[in-house]
């Protein structure tokens, strides 16, 4: 004997109307009949038997307003062993307590040890990045660079140079214009264990890609319950550039480092770049690397070792000081520098702290420049609301009530769409006369 | 550049019979009844509340999944979009593991984090399971750029419905891999209305074989209710992917009986329309018919028919008796240690 239960026909719904009967008792039904029409609140909907057998009772009659999901309509006299499962089978309430947010990441190691005296090199931002690219292509063959212009052309800023030469049109591909397709391209080859970088010749231009990035690389590993692996690297300059406007001219730094599963890189100078890069490159996960444009024809001083890896996670102490923590990211790191070395010269000795990775967040760094100095000050290209100051500034806030001084202040592009106007431009982005009035703003000078 | 051609197989039953062996037969009529008993148990443990969100049965749709299954290597890969069920099972995933996910238990195949729209199974070359309609078309052409990167000689079989067949990222999609000449088979699984849009009212052309043509990938319209047409048609879509001449389309014009979700009523096609196509097309009943006429007896079907009960009924007693996942299992599964 089989019961068959009042289904639910939406996940939302508890009861409904039998209004109909389309089988009587003594019927044979056979799997995939439809054997009964049900009213939802939304609408008229069959139901199938599921077993096979002759119909013993129908227990509810046609027109029966308010059957409650999961009673029994009728039973089916023979059939195998019961289909129908015990209602009381129903998964329960979520009963134990979600457990503590684990750490996303292990703990972030310590930058390599660079021995004293150990030779530099000087070098662009650009070519460390390359350099980066070709030292990680030559280590693993499954490493390869796909998007518009990185082959022939070099690279639309010359990031690619000489690695067509070097790897060849089987590792160095150029696309079309067609950003979704080309990420989905890199996010499908990424699950079967390939190692795509793909650059996007802005992050302007991801915003075509965003889906693929979020849907089919960040949560992949989630959704599968750990098989799908998809360690990917989607690269390319980010922020503001110059006199390009409000759509070429975007800082998506909050965007994606809200998102679970990405690991999200904001290198400031030639040593991040390069350092960062490479790790990005080994590291098992899909990396956002968001480089830029103004920073490219930059030269910074790096170790000149072989193989120069740094931690992502790990924040940068890049300016020593007592009285005030100045966070920045990307090329604001720069611009907290010279702030830094101005207020100097007014006797405000800052630090400054490169966040250099925004996912995992390097809060400890954080919190103990913010303990040592009691005041704080975040510095980002993006918009204000929802920011990467707005998260520091709750995170420092909550772990460090009692350690600050004053109320952190946040410096941020303006809240409007970049102009084009050079005075109205100037007047939009962050500034190092801005750094220099917030830092003035929370030291009460 | 290639031509395009198109051409419309249509398998005589009596014709083909010859060419297919008993065992073949067998095999087909097991896998489809099995994808058939396995949704309409999922479709009652939906009823039963047992099973959330969203729920899309493959019933009716069975030859396709089945047939191109028949026409696949090992090594192979297969990826759609969220009507999945059907394809996870004709690659050979375990029922207890598909089920068990549909429930949201530990015993699922992604641990219950995925649900019905999100499986995935390396072992047997499925690669998802996609929520988002037509993202499955450039993943999948990047399972093929693996494949031709690799130069393994695999193809990449990406399934997508006539829905789909709208979204830009396909033609993206083709174009790449035309350029590229990557082995890659779209399988445009064309079951007359995404979600309650008929083909026609949502499509300028309707002939989906050739949404290819402008980048030269052949392309065929198939009876995706015969399942030695998909067979057929697959082995010939495969061998010119593998040999490098690149993608190659089928349109499978198939049908699915239910609505688009366990929520919809599908009032946007009559009754008659449905139970016509279930009482001529039926792609269980054309393979069954031809099992008779090769002499196979009721009893042996009968007995096919038993064996495919008992695994689902313990796919369904799996599915309800595996834990639900460990809270612990909140926070595993977000990063891979570096």
């Amino acid at each position: 004997m089989t019961d068959i239960l009042m289904p639910a026909l939406s996940p939302t719904m508890e009861e409904g109307t039998l209004s109909k009967w389309l089988v009587k008792v003594g019927d044979t039904v056979a799997a995939g009949d439809v054997i009964a029409e049900i009213e939802t609140d939304k609408a008229t909907m069959e139901v199938e038997a599921v077993d096979e057998g002759k119909i013993e009772a129908l227990l509810i009659e046609a027109g029966t307003e308010g059957v409650k999901v999961n009673s029994v309509i009728a039973r089916l006299e023979g059939g195998t062993s019961s289909a129908a499962p015990a209602p009381a089978a129903a998964p329960a309430e979520a009963k134990a307590e979600a457990p503590a947010a684990a750490p996303v990441a292990a703990k972030p190691q310590n930058d390599p040890e660079i021995p004293e005296g150990t030779p530099t090199v000087r070098i662009t931002v650009r070519d460390a990045l390359r350099d980066a690219m070709a030292e990680e292509m030559r280590r693993d063959d499954k490493v390869f660079l796909m998007g518009e212009e990185v082959a022939q052309y070099q690279g639309a800023y010359k990031v690619s140079r000489g690695l067509l030469e070097e790897f060849g049109e089987r590792r160095v591909i150029d696309t079309p214009i067609t950003e979704m397709g080309f990420a989905g391209i890199g996010a499908g080859a990424a699950m079967t264990g390939l190692k795509p970088i793909i650059e996007f010749m802005t992050f302007n231009f991801a915003m075509q890609a965003i889906d693929h990035i979020l849907n089919s690389s960040a949560k992949t590993l989630y959704m599968s319950g750990g098989q799908i692996k998809s360690s990917i690297v989607y690269r390319g300059p980010n922020g503001a550039a110059a006199r390009v406007g409000a759509q070429h001219s975007q800082d998506y730094s909050a965007w994606y480092a809200q998102i679970p599963g990405l690991k999200v890189i904001a290198p400031y100078d030639a040593a991040d770049a390069k350092g960062l890069l490479k790790a990005a490159i080994r590291d098992p996960n899909p990396v956002v690397f968001l480089e830029h444009e103004m920073m490219y024809g930059l030269e910074f001083d790096i170790p000149d070792v072989e193989d120069f890896v740094l931690p992502i996670g790990k924040a940068k102490i890049q300016r020593t000081g007592a009285d005030v923590t100045i966070v920045a990211h990307s090329r604001m790191v720069g611009f907290a520098l010279k702030a830094a070395e101005q207020l100097a010269a007014e006797g405000i000795d800052a630090e400054v702290v490169n966040l250099r990775t925004l996912r995992p967040l390097d809060t400890d760094t954080v919190i103990a420049s913010v303990k040592k100095t009691n005041r704080l000050v975040t510095v980002e290209e993006g918009w204000g609301p929802m920011g990467v100051g707005a998260e520091i500034a709750a995170r420092v806030t909550a772990e460090a009530f009692d350690d600050l001084d004053a109320p952190p202040a946040r410096v941020h592009q303006e809240d409007v769409p970049m102009p084009y106007a050079a005075n109205l431009e100037a007047l939009t982005v962050p500034s190092v006369e801005k750094i220099i009035a917030a830092v003035k703003q929370v030291t009460y000078k | 550049m290639a031509r395009a051609a198109q051409k419309d197989s249509k398998t005589d039953s009596g014709k083909k019979l010859s060419n297919v062996s008993r065992d073949d037969l067998l095999k087909y009529y097991r896998q489809m009844v099995l994808i058939r008993r396995f949704e309409e148990r999922a479709g009652q443990l939906y009823g039963m509340g047992l099973i959330g969100g969203f729920c899309h049965l493959y019933i009716g749709q069975e030859a396709v999944a089945v047939g191109m299954e028949a026409a696949s290597k090992d090594g192979d890969q297969v990826i759609t979009g969220y009507r999945d069920h059907g394809h996870m099972l004709a690659a050979g995933m375990d029922p207890n593991a598909v089920m068990a996910e549909l429930t949201g238990r530990s015993g699922g195949s992604s641990k219950g984090k995925g649900g019905s729209m999100h499986m995935f199974d390396i072992e047997t070359g499925f690669f998802g399971g996609h929520g988002i309609v037509g993202a499955q078309v450039s993943l999948g052409t990047g399972l093929a750029f693996a494949d031709f990167y690799k130069q393994n000689g695999n193809v990449s079989f990406t399934y997508f419905g006539d829905g789909a067949a709208n979204q830009g990222q396909v033609y993206e999609s083709f174009n790449m891999a035309q350029l590229w000449k990557l082995p890659v088979v779209y399988v445009i699984e064309n079951n007359e209305y995404a979600m309650g849009t008929a083909l026609a009212r949502a499509s300028a052309t309707v002939n989906l074989s050739q949404r290819g043509s402008s980048f030269g990938i052949p392309g065929e319209t198939v009876d995706g209710m015969d399942v030695f047409a998909v067979k057929e048609a697959a082995e010939r879509a495969a061998e010119h992917a593998r040999s490098g001449k690149g993608p190659y389309i089928l349109e499978m014009k198939t049908y699915r009986y239910r609505g688009h979700s366990m929520s919809d009523p599908a009032k946007y096609r009559s009754k008659e329309e449905v139970d016509e196509v279930k009482t001529t097309r039926d792609p269980i009943d054309h393979v069954k018919t031809m099992l008779q006429q090769a002499g196979v007896s009721e009893d042996d079907i009968k007995t096919i028919d038993n064996e495919i009960k008992a695994i689902v009924l313990e796919a369904v007693e799996f599915a309800q008796t595996s834990p639900e996942p460990d809270p612990s299992e909140l926070y595993t599964d977000v990063y891979l240690e570096a």
